[in-house]
């Protein structure tokens, strides 16, 4: 039975269409502790399936900590989103609801290596010194 | 933001699944970011306000 809808599914896959590099999900999970792992693996093969640029990479979080850290992931499910290089953009707990568009959009902007943002905020960002830890609390609903 | 600069990172955080973290940031309402740890923006901003006060954040910091 798939997460997505077959509307859902159309829709996504409509705007998966030009995305011009591939997208590696690079995802973390475990079998035992972890209710939201088994779901998130399932979006996330749903989503691979929609575009053939898009690959899921599973790793288990218990077996392969040394590439967990690499990562900079310490807790499961997660995701990093992985273009033309490791932007550094991850996902903790399972992308649905409202965070499921979100990594839909981060798919887009990792796939074209382009961030989308205007001119003024290019210029902002370009002139950071220091590095820039974001972390975006979210919830599904 | 991350894709502009090698320098930041982002991480978008299921609030519900982690009540460390939320208790952690006190993130009483969402969405909610912390830049570097110390600086918050509350709720939705527009793109430049945003950016203008996490890279801000980020040399305060």
């Amino acid at each position: 039975m798939p997460i997505l809808s077959t509307s859902d599914a159309a829709r996504v896959r409509e705007m998966l269409t030009d995305l011009p590099g591939p997208v590696r999900l690079v995802f973390f999970t475990q079998t035992l502790n972890c209710e939201t792992c088994e779901p998130t693996k399932q979006i996330l093969g749903e989503v691979a399936e929609l575009s053939g640029q898009i690959t899921v990479e599973e790793h288990n979080f218990l077996l392969e900590k040394d590439l967990a850290a690499q990562y900079g992931i310490d807790r499961v499910p997660a995701v990093a989103v992985i273009g033309a290089r490791d932007y550094g953009i991850r996902f903790l707990g399972i992308p649905s609801g409202y965070e499921f568009m979100s990594l839909i959009d981060a798919i887009k902007v990792v796939g074209a290596g382009d961030s989308g943002l205007n001119d003024a905020s290019r210029a902002m960002i370009a002139g950071l010194e220091s590095p820039l830890a974001l972390q975006v609390f979210v919830t599904p609903t | 933001m991350a894709v502009e600069s090698p320098r930041v990172t982002s991480v978008i955080v299921e609030a519900s699944e982690y009540p460390d973290l939320v208790r952690k940031y006190q993130v009483s309402g969402v969405p909610k970011t912390m830049v570097n740890e110390k600086v918050e923006i509350l709720g939705a901003r527009p793109e430049e306000d945003f950016v203008r006060t996490a890279v801000g954040g980020a040399a305060a910091w």
